[in-house]
């Protein structure tokens, strides 16, 4: 395909081994505020032992819950223009950057690795919710685009594991952009009959919703994921009154048909897996 | 449309010289008649130099004043005056028909053409039924219907973009608001037609951008483009809705900032005054302007228009 011409391979990095160790020795769950021993939290996957509340997951623990054997290697972050606008608002953009960085050890919000599931060669992304709310600008709608070409070039299916809180404004335009060149990307796997399957965790919301998360040949859910366009409190002061009950939650947009299952997180891997050997096993037309 | 002229914040100095106009005029008497004339001339002359002052530099929060200015020429204004035997479809045939967004066939210079606007209403009663301009669900899923049957046809799409964002509420994320807006990006690169955006107004984030996948994107010389509005975006990295103006700035949201960005093809000129000042002129020049960008697309192959798209696209935002 033509748009390959100017494609510039991302070059893969081994992911190396780290020792997880717990920040804290015990975490309380945000929903029950049961008191959990840091390492029990880590064996369960970050979901609550007690109530099932599945807490945010960082993306190497992501990729080592999914990859056959932890093993993956990275796509190379891409390279692109550094906060683009000049950007201040009370603090600047470039030393809030800076900090997330620190904080994260990743570049940007969004980071792509290539491996297997079942035997099946994937590339899988992960949004960071930990480096400014897993909102998406210039690297992560580029991360998103190269991460697909990776996968239509390695003829593989991709897999993006959602969290953001949408477009990051602190990129203006070039932000909102981003919906459109991500659609582009994931747009590129239809093209090719490459499955696309999106992983929508808590949250998903605004800019990132509406396009490539919105997508997937399959889309699915982490329960009680918040997954929503327009915040509830926006939505609130628009219409002043209550809003129902369980409201953007993972289980009222599977009620209204916007995703196609719920998959609790111990069950994730071996879904996803049973999904890529459906959507692989295809007959040749006439045989 | 509003008969009477609405003045903005800004604009009192030009408001209090076209007042003395009027009074100067209506109580004209033949006897002071030659006296008056000159004094109206030389008052005329000097709105036309504020006018002039005040529109060569606007700030960023006067454009997006400008770009939400009740008297400015909406969708329905461009159809009316530029579409001939204009047949609007209604629905989205799966479960509404949604005002925000206007849509139909037309003939546009002896062309045929698909017209998909968002309308924001000109009064409280049309306002109303046009949803103020912001869509739901249905009214993306019907300017997608609307883009399939173009595309169907090979018939071009002229969008026009002014919405404040789509509709936030109940009823837009119980029907899958998020999903609707995304496939409707989505449509607009599979067309194999010349697919043209303009921002006329008012360019509200994914609500926008729904009907912007576009060969070309087009602005109105004071119109505005956010990926957020200079409020929201004041109380959530300010946290004080009154730092309107700070935000407006630090967004880089009027059609000259979108154009040294590359996001946007072309300015389209304004007269003195802006459009709202003098509608028909402006709505004219913009259909020469979007003849122009369509007789050069026509030229090009149903492949080529879905690859040109794509490339403008992934090209955008990168480091050159």
């Amino acid at each position: 395909m033509n748009w390959l011409l100017d494609y510039v391979r991302p070059k893969l990095s081994v992911a190396k081994t780290e020792k997880d160790v717990p920040d804290n020795l015990w975490d309380k769950c945000p929903q029950c505020d049961a008191m959990i021993y840091g390492q029990e939290l880590a064996k369960n996957l970050y979901v609550c032992p007690h109530c099932g509340y599945h807490m945010y997951l960082r993306p190497r623990k992501r990729f080592r819950m999914l990859f056959d054997d932890e093993e993956y290697s990275y796509l190379e972050a891409p390279k692109v223009k550094e906060d683009p606008l000049n950007f201040k608002d009370t603090k600047d953009y470039r030393s809030k950057l800076k900090s997330a960085r620190e904080k994260t050890k990743f570049d940007d919000a969004f980071v792509a690795a290539f491996g297997k599931m079942g035997g099946h060669g994937v590339v899988i992304g992960v949004m960071n919710f930990n480096f400014i709310g897993g909102s998406m600008g210039l690297a992560v709608g580029e991360g998103i685009v190269q991460a697909a070409q990776f996968a239509v070039e390695r003829k593989v299916p991709l897999i993006l594991v959602t969290a953001s809180g949408g477009a990051r404004m602190q990129e203006g335009i070039l932000s909102l952009m981003q919906m459109a060149r991500t659609t582009l990307a994931v747009k590129q796997l239809k093209d090719n009959h490459l499955p696309y399957i999106a992983v929508l965790t808590n949250p998903t919301t605004g800019g990132v919703s509406a396009s490539f998360a919105m997508l997937g040949d399959i889309t699915i859910a982490e329960p009680d994921a918040l997954i929503a366009f327009a915040g509830a409190r926006v939505i609130k002061e628009t219409i002043k009154a209550d809003l129902p009950a369980g409201f953007q939650k993972a289980e009222y947009l599977k009620k209204h048909g916007m995703v196609d299952m719920i998959v609790n997180r111990h069950d994730l891997r071996e879904k996803l897996i049973t999904l890529l050997n459906l959507l692989g096993n295809t007959y040749t037309k006439g045989e | 449309m509003a008969d009477k002229t609405i003045y903005l914040d800004f604009e009192e100095p030009i408001y209090k010289l076209d007042t003395k106009i009027q009074e100067l005029k209506s109580c004209c008497d033949d006897k002071l008649a030659k006296d008056f004339n000159k004094e109206i001339a030389n008052l005329e002359k000097k709105t036309q130099k504020l006018l002039e002052e005040t529109y060569t530099k606007l700030t960023p929060w006067q454009k997006v004043c400008v770009a939400r200015h009740a008297n400015r020429p909406h969708s329905i204004d461009y159809i009316n005056a530029l579409i001939e035997n204009f047949m609007p479809l209604a629905g989205d045939k799966l479960f509404g028909e949604d005002e925000a967004i206007v849509g139909g066939l037309g003939f546009f210079n002896g062309q045929a053409v698909m017209v998909i606007g968002q309308e924001k209403g000109h009064d409280l009663e049309s306002r109303i039924r046009h949803g103020f301009g912001m869509p739901k669900p249905e009214g993306y899923r019907k300017a997608k219907r609307l883009m399939e049957l173009a595309n169907h046809f090979n018939i071009p799409i002229i969008s026009l973009v002014d919405t404040a964002g789509a509709f936030p509420g109940i009823e837009g994320e119980e029907r899958g608001q998020a999903e609707a807006i995304a496939s409707c990006i989505m449509e607009g690169f599979k067309m194999e037609v010349p697919y043209i955006a303009v921002v006329i107004g008012e360019g509200g984030s994914g609500g926008a951008i729904a009907l912007a996948t576009a060969n070309r994107i087009l602005m109105l010389e004071h119109s505005i483009y956010s990926v957020i509005s200079p409020e929201g975006c004041a109380s959530i990295l300010w946290r004080d809705g009154s730092a309107v103006k700070k935000a407006a700035t630090a967004l880089h949201l009027t059609a000259q900032d979108l154009h040294k960005f590359g996001v946007v093809d072309e300015i389209i000129r304004e007269p003195l005054g802006g459009a709202h000042r003098f509608r028909d002129e402006t709505v004219k020049h913009a259909g020469d302007v979007i003849w122009k960008h369509l007789t050069e697309l026509k030229k090009l192959s149903p492949a080529d228009l879905a690859k040109d798209r794509e490339e403008k696209f992934l090209a955008m935002s990168r480091i050159a």
